[in-house]
Formats: C-alpha cells, structure tokens, sequence
C-alpha cells in the first residue's frame, strides 16, 4: 500500500498554487489535510500525475469574522477550530460537529477546506455547511466566485468546483445569539463517519420558532437541507407535535442509499429518529 | 487473588517485555533486517473470485528500472509440492494459484524489486490472463448439485463430511418430552492483529538451507508440512522467530503457505527477499474463522434434563482447504458437550468450499461458534418449558464430583466446579436482582435483557484431534501413522553466579512468557525474579521442539509452564546430590528450599544456589562420581492424556479444561437498534493463576474478540465473491469506546495434570461473548419475539427484526420470567420446523437473509 | 529525489527520498527509528502516530516531504535522562500493553489526549484512545493507565 509516483508541488503562494494546478489540466489532486486523498493514494485509487500541497500556504489558515460570517481559511484544521474561541461563541453547532469527525490525530491535519471539497455526505462539516447556508470561496485562473452551499455539493465526493479551481475559504453566518443547536449522529463505532447525522438549529421567541434548520448527513448523495420539515417548525412552532411532524417529514424528504453498514429503510428511520432527537435537545439549550 | 500461596506465582509481577515495548525498543519482523541486501517482494493477487489463468505477461514489470525479478503459479507448480491437508480429497492447494484462482486476493505471482514503492509499481504491470468462471460464496448453495465446484477433482465442493455418533441420541430423541431446534448462522471474522504478516527468506545454495524469519507462531505441524513443499529435508529449513509479534490470536499460525512462497522466490531469483503484508493484503486473504451454518436440535424432559444434541453444522473454509482445518469442526471434539452431562449426541460436520478466502483459528477456534450455538439453545429451552435460564443450566451441569469426567466424545475434563463457578457470576452480577430491574424497565417500555453464557474452555489441543476428520477405516488401514501429542520444552541454565537463563521453545504474541517464566523459575529456584533472563525467540535449529511446539490453543499457561517447573526440578534435584555429596549427608536427608539446600529438618548447614553454581563451574572435581558437568536441564513435557482418536471416534482433544461462567445485561434502544451494554461480569476458572495481571489482561482482549464478531466485524462478501469490507473503514475493530466495563472473578480448580496446577485461558472470552450477549438481546426483544439466531448483530439488521415485529400484531408483551411459550421470531426467519437431514452434501433451500449485508450494494466507503 | 531536513526528538536528520515516500516509512527507513509501527497505511488503526510539531499525527498518511522543517517526536523520544515518562511507567503499572505493536500510537495519542484534556473523565479517555486500535487489551488497562497518569501529567508541569 505504497502511493504511486507522482510530481510534487509545495506552492508558497495561492497564486503558484493555482499555477501548477493550471499545469496539469485537471491531472492534478489538491493535497490538503490529505486524510482522505492520502488513504486513496495508497491504496492506489487515486493515481494523479501530480499533487499541489497546499500545506505550505500560511495564508491559507485563518478564522476571521466579517459582516455577521466567521471565514474560514480552507486550510485551518479540524483540530484549531476544535479549540478555537470564536467557534465556540458564534458557531457551537460547528464545534459540536467537529467533535464527531474522526479522531483528534485526525483533526491535527484535517481541514475544513479539505473536508467540504471531499464532499464525502456522510461526513460532518458539509452537512454543517448545509444547515447554516454557508458558502464557500473558489479561486481559479479566470478570478474567484463564491459557491452558496446549495450549489456546491452535486453528488458523491463531487462538487461543482471546476478541476483547476481551489477552494479557499469557507464562509459560515454567525449563529444567532441564543440559538438551540444539536448534532446528532449514529455510527457504528466512536469516529466513523455517520450512517446517518442530523444538525439542527432553531431559534425561538417564546414558544414560536422564527428560524428552523435541519441538515443531514448520510442520508444520500449529498448532505439535504429538509426545509419542508423546517417549515413545519416555523408554522406550528417547537411543541411535541409538531417535532414529530418535522421528524416524519424528514424521512420522506431523504432519499439513502444502501451500503455493507446500513439498508436505504433503516437510515431513512434514522433521519426521523435523529431529527426528533437533534430537534429535542436544540430546543432544550435555545433561549428566547 | 488465589495462587500457590508460595512467592512469586500468584503475583501481578510487572512484564519485563514492558521497558522494551514502550520505548520503541522492540523487535518486531519488519524493524532489523537479519540479512544485507534484501530485496522486496510485492504479491500480485487475483482481482476474480473464481477464473483460469490462461497465461502471464511480465515483461512490463521486468522492464521497471529496479526489479530483480519475479516467480508466477507457473513457478510454483514447477518447483514446489501442494500442501497436505487434513482431509483426504484431492485438493491441491500450492502455496500460489497454478492454474486456476479459488478466492480474490488469492497470490498469482510475486514480484521482486529493491524497494516496496517499485515492487508494488511492478506488480501493477503484471497482466494475468483470467477466464472467469461461476462464483458460489454461501456454503448451503454450495453444495447444490448445480453449484459452480471449485475442484473438479473432487467433484463437489464438498471437502469433508464426518457423521459422529456418541451414545445413542436417536433413542434420545425419541424418549424427549420436548425438541427444540433452530437455525444458526456464524460470521466469517478474523482477529486482524495490528501487525501484519512479514516473512523474510534467504536460501543458500551451496549448503542447501533455507532460513526463514518470520512472525510465525509455530513451527508446530507447519515446519514438517513447508519443508515438504519445498523439498527440503527438515534439518535444512531453519525457522527463526523474532522476540516480539505484535499479536496473532491465531491469525498467524497460517502464514506458512507465504514462507513457502517468499521461499522460493528467494531461491528463483537468487536474492533475500522480504515480505511484509500490507492491511489490504491481511483482511483480503490472511485467515479467518468460519461462516458457519449451523443446524441444531435438543431433546428434554420436562423438568429441563437434557437428554441429547444433534449438531449439524456446514463450515466454509473458502477456496481450499489449509490445514489445521478442518479444525473449524473438529477443535472441541472433546468438549462438545459442554459443561453438560447428556450421553446422546450426533454430530454432522460438513467442510465445505466456497470462493472466499481461506480459513484457520481465530481466538477462540470453534468454540464461539459451538456456544453460540449451545447456550442459544440452553435458552430456548428454558423458555419452552418455562424454567429460569439459570434452573435449566443448573440442572444439566456437570457435579464436582465427577472429575476428572469422561466425556460421551473422548474429552477428559481434568478438575472444576462447575455449579460453584456459576453461582459466583450470578452472585457477582446480581443477578435476582438483575431480573426485578428488568421487570421494572419492561413494565416502563425499556428493552433490557439478561444474558447467560456457560462454556468449558479448553486449552492446550492435542494434536490428534484433526484425524477425526477422517474416517476410522481409514485411520484403521495398516499405512495410516496415528497423531497424538501436545508437548512443550524449556531449558534452565544456571551461571557460575546463581543466575539464571531460561531458554523457551514457545513464540509468544503479547502473552508475557518472559515474565511468567521468570515468576515460575524464582519460586523454584528461590530467586527473585530480577534474577531470572527468559529468551524466547524460536529458532528451529536451536531450540528444542517437537511437532505441537508453539504458541497457540492456549497451550502456554498449562503446557509450557510444566516444562519450565519440570527443567527447574530437574536442577533442584541435582543440585540436592551435588550437596549431598559435598555434606557428605544422604541426598534424602536433605531438600532445596528458599534457594538453598537444606536439611530436612532445618538444622545445620546449607548450601545457597550461588555457592553451589559456583562450585560446580570452577571446580569440577569437586562434583560426585557419575555427575554429569554443568547446571544446566532442559525438560520436555507431555501430556500423556493426549491419545489418538479412537474407533469410535473419541478424542480428548484438548488435555486441560477450564470453565467460564458469564452474565450480561444489555438495553436495546428500539429506536436505533443500538446495544448498550449495562453489565458484564465473568468468572474463570483456569486452575492456577501465575500472574493475575496478566490473566485478566488475556480475559479482557479475549471479550473484546468475541464482541466485535457478534456485532461489529464480519468479512462480507457479495454475491460474486467480493469483498465488501476491506479496509479498516469498512471492517470495523471495536475501539475504546466500544470496549465494556468487565467484570472479573476467578474459581481456582487447580488442573491435576500439570505441576503449577495451571491451565491456559488465552481464548477466554472471545468464546462465550457471542452467546451472551445473543442471549441478552433476545432476551431484551423477547416483548416482540425476537430471538438472535444470526451475528454480527448489526443494528441495520436488528432494527428490520424490530420494525417487523412491531408491525406484526403477534409480537405482543410476553415477559420471559412467566414462561409464556409464544412463538418467537428469529432474526432472518422462523426456523423452528427445520428437521436435521442425516446426512450433509445433499442441497438444503436457503434461507433468505433478510436485511443480511451481502445483499446490499457495495459499500461506497469502500476503499477496496 | 527531495531532501528532507527535520528535527526527530531534538535530533536534526536530514535524508533523501522520493515525494511519495510515507513519513512512517522514511522515519522507520531512513532514520532507522523503528519504534515507531505501521498498522494499516490508511489512517485508521493509528500505530503510527507521532507528534507532529506538537501534535499526533499519523505518519502513514503523510509524506516524509511534508516534515521538511518539521519537529518531530516518535515514541523513542519519550524517555527522559533514562527515565520512563511518567505515562510508559502507567503503562506498564496498569498492563496497557501486551503485544506492545500498538503501543508507540497509543504513548503518543494519549499526551496528546492529556495536553488538549488535562483531567479526563473515562469517557473521554476512551473518546480519546478510539483513535488508535489495539487487538490484545480490551482498553481496559490503558483506560486505567491514563486515568493514573493524568494527575501526574498535571503536577509535573
């Protein structure tokens, strides 16, 4: 389980970055926390001509807030978000999220540039990304244009950044004050990824709901927002009734796959049971 | 802790391994070449379950700018003999495919290049030339008449079948107030030790030796059996073993096909060549246990007496059959039973080949199986005659007073309580009270259950038990050489300073020998233990051994052991004449104690070990008449219980028994089908304990094994013989936070056959959690009538069982301690009808795995 | 061909290798610092986890040119004036090791563990030590081995 041969780029700069990537007219794979491209490589799944680390990019590692978004660098590692204060304070669903991914030797070198542009929908950080309609940032030759949640994720580890393009910067709206939040997520052991995940987050004024949002992981080729079950929430508000509702509609707005660790049936019962729970213990932790 | 009661046996003495191991010190096979200027090998295996090779294309590879070279099936069929096997229809099984390819991952070439990135470039040029041929994965269809069979020459995929009768069980059968039958299905899974396979060959042609390092934990019956396939006499094939193995668990007793094969690559291309397994490479096609499908009936009376079993069980040990299988049936011949007292049973054990990988021992070999099977039935005949689980354990067990027992197929269980050992695990869990907790959860709407798990754990197998696979006319013809055996040596040399080299024989994986040794040479010698220097790196040239030396079945808490006190006898009682001699006293007056030789009676002079070894190094005249220089023993011991098989086809295949006694609780959450485990405890009874650190350390990974094969780990394949969990993402190993709380007590029933009174317990739990914890889910789903018939208990699967009976009006409330005899629903299907068939090779319909994983798509986290 | 140049518990080495070369490998190869043991080679089994400036890593899923300029500690480095560090003396107290395959991987991730959590609570050991996988324990005594060893961890600072 060695890699195959391949060219090797250590840019300094976005901008040689962009450069070699340019070279290679898509034969080329962005490194980044490499823990999922590095796996792939050994095992001989991935075969590019060449790799374009960005591990060399200082400027590529920041958490910044401006007009109401935390901006991410997409090289800022799992690990640095975990402990960061400013997620912690404006983005506890993201910190809450970024417990569940793998294992903290993982988040060392895990990014969340690197987590979002794998577009792996089991994973926690899109579904994250989904729940908050954050955006993303992608610089290619011809400039820089920002991809809303929504857009990017198109299937299985694949999403509508262009090859030549790299994601730089992931954009997430600040949480607002007060907010009830959950990630709720079944694996089957401590760290894998999640054969289903629900993040969720409500904001309440009295026993009115103003803002719902549900996300999924798991549940199929990309993480789904479940708006319609959202709206239910907005409607009726955050009784016991209307989360069940909520959790009832989520699982026919999913559409799973099978896979040796769960049947299409059970993560579709799990999205309802997840819901209902993520929903339950937002509810409980939102003031207002 | 109970011990001895003498110094240092029955201490938790810290490891001497330890210092080594934690600061990077170890020496493990892929750290210290032994050789200059090896090269390395990558193996190219086969990406079809079942093909022929039409031919090979290397010239791409050669052409790759650092390959040495590279060997082919065309090779291995030129220059190497298949492998015997334990069955006698003709299946040739070389240590690379020849002609045909029986399972994916199966070796088909071997290239040899100067480093492992090259090797691997190489062997992704290699073109093999495939005609892909029908697959069969499941061993029932298998066995259809218009299967795909995978050895024309046998003509069936049938390896073996053996119908064993003990007593009289039709009679048994007929007499029975009640029978209770049901279907269980056994996992494919595999210990997967965190340190591949590594073999390192060099062959020197001039005088004609192949030496092999490797972290082999032999050589036992595999050194003769390689030797032959190279055609080498077995005093030119030397086997060496580095000091440490990073864990087998029996995975590594079947990494001789790859010695034969490095082997000869080495000999082709005329260089060292290593080999070092990758994890792709180890869970696609290293070992594993057997799936096993397995049909079992109980007869009863009443009042809960058994009064027989019929077993009838179709084992797939995949594309061949690698010896010592067909272990996977005939390990617990001896212990079929049991703790249990019934005469009347009937065996029918069918080895069956499919296109999956091949299988050997697992932790536990074949008895988490057996129990699995036994302590689910134990249950479901408590609960169709309305008894406690407990009542109708008890009233089956074997006495105290009846040890040492004979058992109906041949096992001779050397000492135990039994009822005692299993009043302590009740006693420890609770278990009164366990059941009004239960009560009360049920009446809330929980799903908590109890769980019961009772097995005798056998240690030290005698090699003998294999030819029960054969027919006893065959075993009666005249050429037919008759196996018997479990034999362990040690050697003790006392320096001119009275300290001590202990040399050992065994090849131990994690279990400690060094420290035990040293605990058990104090005692004897009266050292401590500082004073004492074990070595234990095997080296078949060196070292002292026999065709059952090595490092498995647990033999080395009971066989090994022996051999270290008998070599330490050996010396004291030297020692005592050489004193003797010097006193000028009778050797009777006088005895070895506390590390000197002493009067009887206590008064008077003595001779410490350091005066004495001194003496007898510098001085040799001053030793009696007849004594033979040196201090130095070496001492080989042998059970001699272990017997051959008889006609009848009794065996005492193992030659000590222990005994284990668990109780689990669990709560299944009905929602997500998630198992919590709420209690664990285990009791063991291994005889004497020589170090309880390390005792308990082998329970506690032993437990771990059996949970991972009930609800984790399962090497799943599709339809077309693929495999579906082939990395660590998909293959799941339970980590920490899947690891339960134990609880752990010990019974003492010191063995009478050893001199320590030791017996072994490395398999220990990871035969009895299958069956608890299968016993404690049904018991916390027994409200909906489900009952585990099928691991690993995945909670895709379990959820379907669950979500069924909920939508199904007759999974009403039916608490188990009143005994209501409702029918209950397994988790793939109700069974309960099935007859046993009388004879195995003739097809049986399937059953549909409902919610089974080799029905699903590939995974898409699959990295394979 | 790259050149490498890093500190491996404060050594400076510098070797030469291909880019693709596994930092496990180039450590275990080229710097001949064995300890340091390869389960798996796709980042999950955690054997081969080391500090990476300061932080566990696995080295199997890196490249040895990443660590150019890097600081390093491998489980060789752990020993203090030939002294066990306080948690390989909890190791070997609580029996956290049998084969001692795993065990460089478990050293490291659990420093890691008590730097980022100086006083876990079992839970969040085993949280902790689920990133490295060990065959022969069960956890058990690790779990016991780092509850031991986080109140010495603390006063020794």
């Amino acid at each position: 389980m060695k890699p195959p041969k391949f060219e090797y780029h250590a840019p300094k700069s976005l901008e040689e970055a962009l450069e070699a990537l340019g070279r290679y007219g898509g034969d080329a794979k962005v490194l980044a926390g490499g823990q999922s491209l590095m796996p792939l490589l050994n095992f001989r799944l991935a075969r590019p001509t060449a790799l374009v680390d960005l591990n060399r990019i200082g400027s590529l590692a920041y958490i910044r807030e401006h007009n109401g978004q935390i901006r991410f660098g997409a090289m800022t590692r799992q690990r640095t978000i975990e402990f960061s204060p400013v997620v912690a304070q404006r983005l506890p669903l993201l910190k809450e999220a970024t417990h569940w991914v793998g294992h903290l030797p993982i988040r060392t070198r895990g990014t969340i540039g690197g987590s979002i542009a794998h577009a792996d929908p089991s994973a926690e950080y899109p579904a994250v990304l989904a729940a908050l309609e954050g955006e993303v940032v992608a610089r290619g030759a011809r400039g820089e244009r920002v991809i809303r949640a929504g857009d990017l994720f198109q299937t299985y580890l694949t999403t509508s950044l262009a090859p030549d393009e790299i994601l730089t910067e992931v954009r997430l709206p600040v949480m607002p004050a007060g907010a009830g939040y959950a990630l709720e997520e079944f694996a089957r052991r401590h760290g894998d990824f999640a054969i289903i995940g629900i993040a969720a987050v409500v904001v309440r004024e009295g026993p009115r709901c103003t803002m719902a949002r549900l996300a999924t992981a798991g549940a199929g080729p990309v993480p789904v927002r479940l708006r319609a079950a959202e709206q239910i929430l907005e409607r009726e508000g955050l009784g016991e009734a209307a989360i069940e509702a909520a959790a009832r509609r989520a699982t026919e707005l999913v559409t799973p796959d099978a896979d040796i660790h769960a049947s299409a049936d059970y993560r579709r019962h799990l999205t309802g049971v997840l819901t209902k729970r993520a929903l339950t213990r937002a509810i409980g932790v939102a003031r207002g | 802790m109970e011990g001895t009661g003498l110094g240092w046996i029955g201490k938790s003495v810290k490891r001497v391994e330890d210092a080594r191991l934690l600061t990077g010190r170890g020496t493990f096979i892929d750290d210290h070449p032994p050789v200059a200027n090896a090269c390395h090998a990558a193996i190219v295996r086969s990406p079809l379950a079942h093909a022929k090779i039409r031919g090979y294309e290397l010239s791409a590879a050669l052409a790759l700018p650092g390959v040495v070279g590279a060997i082919t099936g065309e090779d291995v069929a030129r220059h190497t003999k298949p492998f015997s096997v334990g069955v006698t229809a003709p299946i040739h099984y070389y240590c690379a495919a020849t002609d045909r390819v029986r399972f994916v991952g199966e070796p088909v070439a071997v290239v040899v290049a100067k480093n492992r990135y090259i090797a691997e470039d190489a062997a992704d040029l290699v073109q093999v030339d495939y005609e892909p041929l029908p697959v069969v994965v499941d061993p029932e269809r298998a066995l259809d008449a218009d299967a795909p069979v995978l050895h024309e020459a046998v003509g069936s995929n049938l390896a073996g079948n053996r119908r064993l009768v003990y007593g009289d069980p039709d009679r048994a059968f007929r007499d029975a107030d009640v029978v209770v039958n049901e279907r269980f299905t056994f996992p494919k899974y595999a210990s997967t030790p965190i340190e591949t396979y590594g073999v390192i060959a060099r062959w020197d042609l001039l005088d004609g030796v192949c030496t092999v390092w490797s972290n082999f934990m032999g050589p036992f019956i595999m050194h003769p059996l390689t030797a032959r396939v190279l055609g080498l006499p077995e005093n030119r094939l030397r086997f060496i073993v580095p000091a440490d193995i990073g864990g087998s668990f029996g995975i590594k007793s079947s990494i001789y096909p790859y010695i034969a094969l490095i082997a000869l690559a080495a000999k082709r291309l005329g260089v060292p060549v290593k080999w070092i397994e990758d994890r792709r490479e180890h869970l696609l096609a290293s070992s594993s246990g057997t799936d096993r499908v397995a049909y079992r009936e109980v007869a009863a009376r009443q009042d809960g007496t058994i009064l027989g079993m019929r077993f009838k069980w179709l084992d797939n040990v995949g594309g061949y059959i690698r010896s010592p299988e067909p272990g996977c049936s005939f390990r617990p011949t001896g212990n079929f039973v049991g703790p249990y007292r019934f005469q009347h049973l009937e065996v029918d054990a069918s080895v069956v080949m499919t296109n999956k990988s091949l299988t050997g021992p697992n932790r536990g070999y074949a008895c988490g199986h057996l129990y699995f099977e036994t302590e689910g039935m134990m249950d479901r005949l408590a609960d169709r005659l309305g008894l406690d689980p407990v009542e109708v354990r008890r009233k089956n067990l074997i006495q105290p007073d009846q040890f040492p027992y004979r058992t109906p197929s041949g096992g001779l269980y050397d000492s135990g309580d039994y009822p005692a050992a299993f009043d302590r695990a009740l006693e420890l869990a609770g278990y009164d009270e366990l059941r009004r907790e239960q009560a009360t959860a049920r009446a809330a709407g929980r799903y908590v259950g109890i769980g019961l798990a009772l097995a005798v754990d056998p240690s030290v197998s005698n090699m003998g038990y294999v030819a029960t696979a054969l027919d006893p006319q065959f075993r009666a013809k005249p050429e037919y050489l008759a196996k018997s055996g479990a034999v362990d040596s040690a050697t003790i040399k006392i320096d001119p300073l009275g300290r001590v080299i202990a040399i050992l024989g065994t090849t131990p994986q994690g279990q400690g020998h060094q420290t035990v040794v040293s605990q058990i040479v104090a005692d004897e010698l009266g050292l401590v233990p500082q004073d004492v220097t074990v070595v234990d790196e095997m080296d078949t040239f060196t070292r002292v051994w026999s065709i059952s030396s090595g490092t498995y079945s647990s033999r080395f808490g009971s066989v090994g052991t022996s051999a270290v006190a008998l070599a330490a006898r050996k010396l004291t009682a030297k020692l005592v004449d050489y004193a003797a001699h010097l006193m000028e006293l009778p050797a009777p007056s006088l005895e070895f104690r506390d590390g000197a030789v002493r009067l009887r009676d206590g008064k008077g002079p003595s001779y410490s070990i350091k005066d004495l070894a001194g003496r007898a190094h510098w001085n040799t005249e001053s030793l009696p008449e007849g004594m033979e220089p040196g201090l130095q023993a070496t001492a080989v011991f042998g059970f001699t219980v272990a017997k051959a098989v008889d006609a009848e086809d009794r065996v005492n295949s193992s030659n000590t028994y222990g005994f284990i006694a668990e109780v689990m609780a669990v709560e299944v959450d009905p929602e997500t089908a998630a198992i919590k485990i709420l209690r664990y405890v285990t009791v063991h009874d291994a005889g004497t304990i020589i170090n309880p650190m390390i005792a308990e350390g082998q329970i506690y990974g032993g437990a771990l094994h059996g949970l991972g094969g009930a609800l984790y780990e399962e090497l799943a394949y599709d339809e077309n013989g693929q495999l579906l969990t082939g990395t660590f993402m998909d293959y799941l190993v339970p980590t920490a936070s899947e690891a339960p709380q134990i609880e752990i007590a010990h019974v003492v029933s010191p063995s009478p056959l050893t001199p320590l009174g030791s017996k072994g317990l490395g398999e220990s739990s990871s035969m009895t959690v299958p069956a608890v914890i299968a016993n404690a889910v049904s018991d916390a789903l027994a409200p909906l009538g489900i009952r585990i018939n099928e691991l690993p208990m995945t909670p895709s699967k379990l959820w379907k069982a669950i979500d069924q009976a909920q939508r199904t009006p007759t999974g009403v409330s039916a608490p188990l301690a009143s005994g209501a005899l409702q029918p209950r629903r397994g988790v793939s299907e109700p069974r309960e009808s099935r007859a046993l068939r009388p004879r195995a090779g003739v097809s049986e319909p399937r059953a549909s795995f409902s919610g089974h994983p080799r029905s699903d798509p590939t995974s898409r986290t699959s990295l394979q | 061909m790259v050149t490498v140049r890093l500190n491996v518990n404060g050594v400076a080495h510098e070797g030469r290798c291909e880019p693709r070369k596994l930092l496990a490998d180039f450590i275990r190869e080229d710097l001949g610092l064995t300890g340091t043991h390869v389960g798996c080679e796709h980042g999950i089994c955690g054997a081969c986890t080391i500090m990476f400036n300061g932080e566990a890593a696995r080295s199997c899923i890196m490249l040895a040119v990443q660590a150019d300029g890097a600081e390093l500690m491998t489980v060789e480095g752990l020993m203090r004036d030939g002294k066990l560090h306080p948690l390989q003396e909890a190791f070997r107290e609580h029996h956290a090791l049998q084969c001692g395959f795993c065990t460089p991987g478990m050293l490291i991730t659990a420093l890691d563990l008590l730097r980022t959590n100086p006083s876990p609570n079992d839970r969040e050991i085993r949280e902790g030590i689920s990133a490295v996988l060990c065959r022969c324990t069960g956890y058990q005594g690790i779990v016991n081995a780092v509850r031991a060893a986080a109140p010495i961890l603390v006063a020794g600072r």
